[in-house]
């Protein structure tokens, strides 16, 4: 589903990743993981180029998502970034109701029926596990929610534009335990429809809910394969290091 | 001397420099109020100036200075949020923005009467207009277009990047994340900005004494080709030019009290909108 050939990124003169070449899976979970800095946001956030918003940032190499040249000239960033869609590490829903938050999206691309939207914010807040508990209140401000409701209603608002794709910076890095459960139960049930890429500190987490692991150590790939073999028996010494948290 | 009693000087210090702030502020609105209140009346607010400004009232120099200031509102207003827009959300950081940004700084610190020696040049004779509300209100829009630019930009600039970021990352382009993301949650700021460019125009004497405004005028202006009379402007005739400054006293400080009056219930309307706004949208 994303390809990625020797990738590298720079900002301004500081280089931080380095021939990051991997292929992930669709319908597959795959974890990043790694020491803090090694780049996983960084390369995270090349696959649907919000990088560009960054003025020093460069990239060269090549990333192929389905069918997209992410990095050609010709590519329709729009197009991207509706393929592939993206939860932050901090919620950051709009200050607006809960239902306009959802139907941000569709409406930036030309949705208007209301009839559709309704149905629209329904489906992405049912996929984000969090229907029953707004469904008597979708004019409520999306500031009122708790932390982890606000972050699935982060994640129902990338739904809301059925990308192929989901990235998912340390989405439960400000979440309790109770509310990190919840939202690994979701990316558990989302795989089935959705390509999802998670960023995490949580080892236990990335066993928990990944087909695939990846582990970062200054900006390069030290190790890629299936999460249950990786965890297991790690090939490389650094990796070995890093999961049984002797650093990092 | 101990940690405590060093942060208690501090404080009183602090206290009282707030203190004569305030103090300053109230001694000149006590000063022209109790001075001026006596002149104020229906006929003052409502009549033209009689017998060569000694007695009859002061609409049209209230009217004028309303017109003046409106026009070089919609002018520099539009102009002042598509320029932040424009610096803030679509130019990288390069050496010319920030050369064009050091330069509104300074605009804004240009003395105004040389703004009213350049709108002279430019507007009355360069390109004709004469003095009339046109070339003043185009002075007094140059004038106040540096102040609306950089607390407009204040404004864009304290809207949360994670917005901008959510909007762009759903697919939207630049300008749907401005227009709907970005820009719903500076109106406070903005409109803080709108006022602050008011009341500053309606202020200024200096931008329009060449430009616009008039001695004494027998009817309202027709057209934007009119000259117009104005109350900062009135206000400093009455003061420098009268016949008798004794006899008019009255009026000179009610006149003042009135140009006070608008300006600071300006500031107050600011005040207003932005705390509604900031209630409307929490973050
Ligand atoms: N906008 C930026 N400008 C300059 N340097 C940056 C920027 N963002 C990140 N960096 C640098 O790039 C390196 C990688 O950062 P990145 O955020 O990708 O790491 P990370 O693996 O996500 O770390 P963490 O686990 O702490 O989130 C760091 O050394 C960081 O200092
Ligand atoms: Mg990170």
């Amino acid at each position: 589903m994303i390809h990625s050939r020797d990738v590298n990124l720079w900002y301004g003169r500081k280089q931080v990743l380095f021939d990051v070449t991997l292929d992930i899976l669709a319908n597959c979970t795959t974890s990043l993981i790694g020491p803090s800095g090694c780049g996983k946001t960084s390369f995270l956030r090349c696959i649907n180029r919000m990088n560009d918003i960054i003025h020093s940032c460069r990239v060269s190499g090549e990333i192929r998502v389905g069918g997209i040249e992410v990095y050609s000239p010709k590519t329709d960033v729009v197009m991207l970034r509706k393929k592939v869609g993206m939860v932050f590490q901090v919620p950051n829903p709009f200050p607006k109701s809960i239902y306009e938050n959802v139907a941000y999206g569709p409406m930036i691309h030309g949705k208007n029926d209301r009839r559709k939207l309704d149905a629209v914010v329904e489906r992405s807040l049912r996929e984000a596990a969090l229907w029953d508990e707004v469904k008597d209140d979708l004019q409520k401000s999306a500031m009122e929610l708790s932390g982890g409701q606000k972050q699935r209603l982060c994640i129902a608002r990338a739904l809301s534009i059925e990308p192929e794709v989901l990235l998912m910076d340390e989405p439960c890095s400000a979440l309790d335990p109770i509310a990190t459960a919840k939202i690994e139960d979701l990316i558990n049930k989302l795989k089935e429809k959705y390509t999802v890429v998670i960023v995490t500190h949580n080892i236990q987490q990335a066993a928990r809910i990944s087909d695939y692991t990846a582990y970062f150590y200054l900006g390069k790939i030290i190790e890629f394969g299936k999460t249950s073999e990786m965890f297991e028996k790690p090939k490389e010494k650094s990796t070995e290091m890093y999961l049984t948290g002797r650093f990092g | 001397m101990n940690r405590k009693h060093m942060q208690w000087l501090a404080f009183t210090l602090l206290k009282l420099c707030a203190l004569m702030v305030v103090a300053v502020l109230f001694v000149i609105i006590f000063d022209i109020a109790s001075k001026g209140a006596g002149a104020i009346s229906w006929e003052f607010l409502t009549e033209a100036p009689k017998n060569h400004m000694t007695q009859g009232g002061i609409f049209p120099a209230i009217w004028g200075t309303l017109l003046l200031s409106i026009g070089a509102i919609l002018l520099a207003f539009p102009t002042g949020v598509l320029t932040a827009i424009y610096l803030t959300e679509y130019s990288a950081q390069s050496r010319t923005i920030i050369f064009i940004d050091a330069a509104i700084t300074n605009l804004a610190g240009v003395p105004s009467i040389v703004f009213g020696l350049f709108g002279f040049a430019l507007f009355v004779a360069f390109f004709g207009f004469g003095a009339s509300m046109l070339a003043g209100s185009l002075t007094l829009a140059l004038m106040v277009l540096p102040i609306i630019i950089k607390t407009s930009e204040e404004a864009l600039l304290s809207v949360p990047h994670s917005f901008r970021e959510a909007s762009l990352a759903l697919g939207a382009t630049k300008w749907q994340t401005v227009r709907h993301s970005v820009l719903p949650y500076a109106v406070p700021g903005l409109l803080t900005g709108l006022i602050l460019g008011v009341s500053r125009a309606a202020g200024e004497t200096a931008p329009i004494l060449f430009t616009a405004a008039a001695y004494f005028l027998p009817s309202l202006p027709s057209s934007v080709f009119d000259q117009t009379m104005a109350l900062p402007y009135h206000l400093y005739i009455l003061s420098t030019q009268s016949f008798n400054l004794k006899a008019t006293e009255h009026l000179q400080y009610g006149t003042a009290l009135v140009l006070l009056g608008l300006v600071l219930a300006l500031n107050l309307a600011a005040i207003i909108v932005r705390s509604h706004f900031r209630r409307k949208y929490r973050w």
